[in-house]
């Protein structure tokens, strides 16, 4: 595996594998004249595992002079910052890189097992991993993310957010609990609390292959088939799914999990599943949300989950393209804070970028918020490499663009895990952006904010992300409020609200709101941010701070958790998506909200539900549109039955509507019937005779998709 | 009660925009024409669609009632299952006006409650909205690039067009109306009975507030310019009747009703069936006022759409009379303004009781479910003008009958149908010359009254007073058709002309025909309670086979030879053979089995009986077939066809072949030609400007023979019904 490494050094750097044997023409010829751009090299061919890295020697005597060294400034906020700060965050960052390269070597030693991460030692903190192998031991398993973070209430009463990993954490959230009994009906004295453990002797024994299981410990590979690994990997974050967890209700898991530390162990996972007809399903993130991850309950063979999360290396960086090389299992915040360390960033910033990994987005085709900049995943996509039980595809070259024949890349993104295992891909990387900026407009109803935004898309002058809130979503946004400490601030809130809704008469069961991110160099962000102000205002359209817009975004993330504390007071929702041309945006909002309502009461929900929808990304053609459901299910003897229905429902709705069956959540087993109609017959017979060509046995057999 | 619902007449004046696609509705003077070219003329003053068919009205729905405990429209509601209940409260609406005073009553305050999203607020917003819509931008290139005329001047056009037809809401105009229609009802009914809980249950699932259809009679006064004016400014808005032609008047027209229906400016109102019946029976529905209305549902411009069927009868018709002579082709006097001055003689005369009936709020979203895909229009722009598809066109059709078919079961059925019904059984010239013995008529009319019952009729038959004196009273209502005198009933004839001494013998069977075509007009607002029965009864006793299969098949053959005289739902032949048997049975008339049907001892009477109630329609269409196998007809204009069957049916009835008068009426032979042609044994050809018609003589003779029973019936070619 080194070998490998050190190809792509040598082939990057443009030097011949000969002049790495000594370490004299090494630096003579390969390393930069001037110190600069020595730092620069260095940052972006950064070995990201130092067992993989460089010959340290080598280096570390060149860069024994570096300190005064001037990085490229990649800072978030604002340019205020001195150049004085920018130089010390570069000369940190350097630090630590250097850090990494003098450490002592006992690592130094090379074999051919060695991508694997060494288990014991631990990692340094820029080498922080967000998701270890036993993923329980820091996320929830039958809820969403970390174990140490959730929405509570306590002895008073109040809604809290636990837990110091977000803004919001720590917090007292005051609005949150009448906005809940408001809103649903729900009341603090009817709890519905989840089975705390996982009970074991709910789980099936594992149908064990054991030649292949003898196979696979003759291999360095670790696997596992311990029930908390195994019931870990069961599911997505459906609500069915989460809600059997709560309840303690287990199903068919995979019978073993396996972490495979780089391609050649996946190309060799894959060659045994193979020779032992063992059915493999992929596992990256956990946050699908289209029951994708569900084990087939008629699979008979022994199935195995193949977590990707140990393969989380960038294993290259090239500046002079701006791409970026990495194994397929990292997660997206990881992917984020590597490349911010040396001054860029992919941009992709899908709502579960906390936890969701980079060979999940490209199986799902996932989309980004900030995708206006920097595209979606096929947009960023330059290169992939994924093992299937014909062998491994890939193209033979990086151009930015073929034309071959149909793109073969397009046959693995959206895959969703049904013809092999993403390991390793280039990414486009941008620098990152030295200003950003956040806003927010509120408009008198929904239809005004539509319109403005079809305007943008119009004029292709979208910021960063844009997205529309409807109103039921700007009231839950401010019931979200956490409590505010200064008399001033809820006096100035008072006195908005006042000019909004008094002085300029909009009505606070219309109005809406859209949250906006501007990123760029500092001028022109100023400059299209005035731009899309002055079309806001032509909608009738008033800015309404940067406060609000951020923390717009903020929930982004936290929402996911609020789910876990309404199915603790017999609340259950969920999210899902389309994409829709512009003359259709109003209607969908509309007849699908409207669907959801009528379903819910003619299926015996005793509550109204909360049905909502935003507009999440513009496109020229059309946008994409999100829509929240959730109700209190007190009183119903099948909730999640209902539940699906309604959701099959509003699905049907949202199809008849002129809507997509997904934009961006993948079809999975959840809208598996309504593949034909979207494609065709036709289309569903290629997609199938790809996989009889590919997977003839059915090694992947989650059943996603066809 | 009383006084929600005179604010529902109110709103509807205010308002709320009623569509009337129902009778002759002008805008101004220069349309007269038109109306004269379609070969009507309409009856001075106070006339109109008087037919038991009553408007829908259309709305759509307001999402906030959802959650009422014990909301509507949670399920669908088809036909056959009207919903009664057992104590429904009928209230006289005109009673508290005749306490409070008309004038107290047109000044009252107005609060509406517009529909939960309404965009548009004001009436020119929806004309501005209509005119700039992109669906009238495709039409006004496509015309400008057909004619010789811009773009301009199209838009021009379309804007005089919308001018013309668009409602013009002023307060003032809707209390005058509001004022004058109190007067009006009062002087006109005796009572007007409006059923309560129909009318809640519309209130509290659609936010906005319903529109009686009480203004009914004087939608046909909108041909004078005056009364056409006021109308307009109380919300309505006029459609004229010969629009099939015209591509930007109707671009115009359909463009502002969905724009209507869309921006949910107000609920609509308007008549399916499109033109009154002259019959009193239903009329098939007019597809293209349906079909407009429905479109923004089918292309998701609104969620759902809620039609609310009304039916609304009279014990009196208002112009009885006229209808009839007009059945006979006997032209009636122009409609001036002068005529209205006229009327007050009509105003002067009782009409009885007038009936309001709203029905179950229909959701459109769920009697479409299944029926109709609407992804189909995710292709191409919504607004590109396109000729419906097959199943859309199926759709619409299916659903106006079966709002048709809703109505007509919502309908209330006086005692003086059930007369009307007992009556015809006897033979004319009997009637005529000796009449029917009171206690005959009163006993079998009782009888009736039972049986009608059972078949699950909306009778109005009041309580309080004896049946003697229901009776008797209804006698009296309708002097004009018949007289009681001693212990017996007979016809009334017409009063002679003054300069005419001599009558010829045609004239005197017309005299007598008109008499009968009134009475009959009552008994058809009868006929779809016993109509499927009957229909059974009829195979049963022309087959005289008791094997349900070749019963199904005549069953099915008389519905495809009446498919233009009553209102079946397309593509339901089983559900309608199914209701006939179940009916039957569960009037003991019947023994079934799987294997047999066979009439019961005490089922004699009910079978003879239902199948004389039909032999009127048999007999004349069996003379018209007749008349058809026994003439060369392909070289005879539209225009001769019609007198030559005429004086063919006179023939045969002053020969004594022929029992029925109604053979006569000119609605049973427009009927006959529209079946036959549906049946593909006879084919309209467009030569010239003149239509004519080709006939298979040979088929003719053989469904003629099928109808006698000479022949047993195979199923004989159909249109198909699409889909459905």
């Amino acid at each position: 595996m080194y070998g490998l490494a050190l190809l792509y050094i040598v082939l990057n750097c443009g030097i011949s594998p000969s002049s790495l044997t000594t370490a004299g023409p090494l630096r003579q010829a390969a390393l930069p004249q001037n110190r600069r751009a020595l730092g620069r090299w260095l940052i972006s061919h950064r070995p990201v595992r130092r067992q993989c890295g460089f010959p340290n020697e080598v280096l570390r005597r060149s860069l024994a002079p570096l300190a005064p060294l001037e990085a490229p400034p990649p800072h978030k906020h604002g340019s205020s910052m001195a150049a004085a700060d920018r130089q010390r965050a570069a000369r940190q960052r350097l630090q630590i890189i250097t850090g990494h390269l003098q450490r002592p070597t006992e690592d130094q030693l090379i074999t051919a097992a060695e991508c694997k991460a060494p288990e014991t030692k631990a990692q340094e903190p820029g080498e922080q991993r967000t998701v270890p192998r036993r993923r329980q031991d820091v996320m929830k398993w039958n809820g969403w993310g970390y174990s140490d973070t959730k929405f509570i209430y306590n002895k008073k009463g109040q809604a809290e957010f636990t837990g110091k990993r977000y803004r919001l954490s720590g917090m007292i959230i005051p609005g949150l609990k009448d906005w809940m009994e408001g809103t649903f009906g729900a009341s603090l004295q009817h709890k519905t609390p989840a089975t705390p453990l996982l009970n074991s002797s709910a789980l099936q024994p594992p149908t064990m292959n054991e030649a292949f299981a003898e196979d696979l410990k003759a291999t360095p590979i670790p696997f596992s088939v311990e029930a908390e690994d195994r019931v870990f990997r069961a599911h997505g974050h459906c609500l069915h799914e989460i809600f059997a967890l709560r309840e303690g209700k287990i199903g068919r898991v995979p019978d073993m999990v396996v972490w495979p530390s780089c391609h050649n162990d996946v190309v060799k996972i894959v060659e045994l599943a193979c020779k032992h007809n063992i059915c493999l399903i992929p596992f990256g993130g956990g946050t699908s949300v289209s029951s994708a991850l569900e084990c087939p309950s008629e699979e008979t063979r022994s199935i195995v989950s193949l977590d990707t999360s140990q393969m989380n290396r960038i294993l290259w960086v090239d500046e002079k393209n701006l791409t970026a090389h990495v194994e397929a299992g990292i997660v997206g915040q990881d992917l984020e804070r590597l490349l911010n360390e040396s001054g860029y960033c992919t941009g992709h910033e899908p709502d579960s970028m906390e936890f969701s990994s980079l060979g999940g987005w490209v199986a799902t085709r996932a989309s980004g918020m900030k995708k206006n900049i920097y595209g979606n995943i096929e947009d960023l996509v330059v290169h992939v490499k994924m093992v299937t039980p014909r062998g491994v595809i890939e193209k033979s070259c990086q151009g930015p663009r073929m034309s071959t024949g149909p793109d073969v890349h397009h046959f693995i993104m959206g895959s969703e895990g049904t013809l092999g295992v993403v390991t390793e891909v280039t990414l486009k990387i941008r620098p990152v952006p030295e200003y950003q900026k956040y806003g927010s407009v509120v408009f008198p109803n929904f239809e005004q904010g539509v319109a403005c935004l079809r305007e943008v898309a119009r004029q292709r002058c979208a910021p960063a992300s844009i997205r529309l809130m409807d109103n039921e979503q700007f009231k839950f946004g401010h019931a979200l409020k956490p409590q505010v400490s200064s008399i001033f601030t809820s006096f100035l809130d008072g006195l908005k609200k006042f000019y909004i809704t008094k002085f300029k008469g909009f009505d606070p069961d219309r109005l809406c709101v859209a949250t906006l991110l501007f990123e760029g160099n500092r001028e022109k962000v100023l400059q299209h941010e005035k731009q899309v102000y002055d079309i806001a205002a032509k909608f009738g359209g008033l800015a309404a701070g940067e406060d609000n817009g951020q923390r717009g975004y903020m929930l982004t993330f936290v929402i996911a958790y609020l789910r876990d504390l309404g199915m603790d007071y017999y609340v259950i929702g969920e999210s899902f998506e389309t994409s829709v041309p512009w003359d259709r945006v109003l209607d969908i909002c509309r007849n699908v909200k409207a669907c959801i309502v009528r379903e819910c009461k003619d299926k015996g929900v005793q509550f109204p539900p909360l049905s909502t929808c935003r507009v999440t990304q513009t496109y020229d053609a059309g946008a994409c549109v999100y829509f929240y459901f959730a109700f209190n299910y007190r009183g119903l003897g099948d909730p999640v039955h209902v539940f699906e229905q309604v959701e099959h429902a509003a699905r049907e709705e949202i199809l008849a509507n002129g809507g997509s069956l997904s934009h961006h959540h993948g079809v999975g087993k959840l809208r598996k019937e309504w593949m034909r109609a979207t494609v065709s017959d036709v289309g569903l017979g290629m997609l199938k005779s790809v996989k009889d060509y590919v997977d003839p046995n059915n090694i992947f057999g989650n059943r996603n998709l066809l | 009660m009383n006084g929600i619902l005179k604010d529902y007449i109110f709103l509807y004046t205010k308002i709320h925009g009623p569509v009337w696609s129902s009778p002759a509705q002008c805008g101004g003077s220069g349309l007269l024409g038109a109306r004269r070219s379609s070969g009507r003329s309409l009856v001075p003053g106070i006339s109109g669609g008087l037919g038991p068919g009553a408007p829908l009205f259309c709305t759509r729905k307001s999402e906030k009632h959802l959650f009422f405990p014990g909301a509507v429209c949670t399920e669908s509601q088809m036909a056959h299952t009207y919903p009664r209940s057992a104590n429904e409260e009928l209230v006289d609406i005109l009673e508290g006006t005749r306490l409070s005073g008309d004038l107290s009553h047109a000044l009252r305050t107005f609060s509406p409650q517009p529909y939960k999203d309404m965009t548009t607020s004001s009436a020119s917003d929806l004309s501005k909205k209509t005119l700039d819509s992109q669906y009238l931008q495709y039409v006004f290139k496509e015309i400008s690039a057909e004619s010789s005329l811009s773009m301009e001047e199209v838009k021009e056009d379309a804007r005089l067009l919308l001018d013309e037809m668009s409602q013009n809401l002023q307060l003032g105009f809707i209390r005058l109306m509001g004022y004058t229609l109190t007067k009006v009802l009062k002087r006109l009914y005796s009572k007007i009975y409006v059923n309560m809980e129909g009318l809640n249950t519309l209130q509290q699932a659609v936010r906005e507030n319903p529109c009686l259809s009480l203004l009914l009679d004087f939608a046909t006064l909108a041909g004078m310019k005056l009364v056409g004016e006021i109308l307009r400014r109380s919300g309505a808005f006029f459609i004229r009747r010969s629009i099939g032609s015209d591509k930007l008047y109707w671009a115009v027209l359909s463009e502002y009703v969905k724009t209507i229906v869309r921006t949910g400016f107000a609920p609509l109102e308007f008549f399916v069936e499109g033109l009154r019946s002259r019959t009193l029976k239903s009329v098939p529905p007019k597809l293209g006022m349906m079909h407009m209305v429905l479109e923004p549902y089918f292309k998701g411009e609104v969620f759902d759409i809620t039609l609310v069927p009304i039916s609304i009868s009279y014990d009196r018709v208002l112009e009885e009379s006229l209808l009839a002579h007009e059945l006979l082709g006997i032209p009636k006097p122009k409609e001036t303004t002068r005529g209205l001055f006229k009327a007050t003689k009509v105003l002067q005369e009782d009409y009885g009781c007038m009936h309001v009936n709203f029905g179950r709020p229909l959701s459109v979203r769920e009697l479409c479910q299944g029926k109709i895909n609407r992804c189909q229009y995710n292709l191409t722009p919504r607004d590109l003008p396109q000729v419906p598809s097959a199943d859309v066109q199926a759709c619409v059709n299916w659903l106006a009958h079966l709002i048709v078919r809703i109505q007509e079961e919502g309908s209330c059925i006086s005692p003086w149908s059930l007369m009307a019904c007992v009556l015809l059984q006897c033979p004319t010239s009997t009637l005529k010359d000796r009449g029917m013995a009171w206690t005959e008529l009163k006993d079998s009319t009782l009888w009736l009254r039972k049986l009608a019952l059972r078949f699950r009729a909306h009778l109005h038959w009041p309580e309080k007073a004896s049946d003697q004196d229901v009776m008797s009273s209804m006698v009296a209502l309708h002097r004009s058709i018949v007289a009681h005198e001693g212990d017996r009933v007979c016809l009334v004839q017409e009063e002679r002309p003054r300069r005419k001494f001599e009558l010829s013998a045609e004239e005197e069977v017309n005299r007598t025909a008109a008499t009968v075509l009134m009475l009959a007009s009552y008994r058809n607002q009868t006929l779809h309670v016993f109509l499927r029965p009957a229909m059974l009864a009829t195979a049963v006793q022309v087959t005289n086979s008791t094997q349900p299969d070749e019963l199904f098949t005549f069953f099915c053959f008389l519905k495809d030879l009446f498919s233009s005289e009553f209102i079946f739902v397309p593509g339901e032949s089983t559900q309608d053979f199914e209701e006939a048997c179940l009916l039957m049975k569960g009037s003991g008339a019947v023994h079934m089995s799987p294997e047999e049907v066979t009439v019961t001892e005490a089922g004699q009477q009910i079978v003879s009986f239902l199948h004389s109630l039909l032999q009127p329609f048999i007999q004349s269409y069996q003379a018209i077939l007749e008349f058809f196998s026994e003439n060369e007809t392909k070289d005879m204009p539209e225009k001769q066809l019609y007198p030559t069957m005429r004086s063919f049916v006179m023939n045969l009835i002053l020969s004594g072949e022929l029992q029925t008068y109604e053979a006569l009426s000119s609605d049973t032979h427009k009927n006959v030609l529209s079946a036959l042609c549906t049946l593909r044994v006879m084919t309209k050809l467009r030569e010239s400007k003149e239509n004519k018609y080709q006939v298979d003589t040979a088929a003719v003779k053989r469904i003629s023979d099928i109808l006698c029973g000479k022949i047993s019936p195979q199923l004989l070619h159909r249109t198909p019904h699409a889909k459905l």
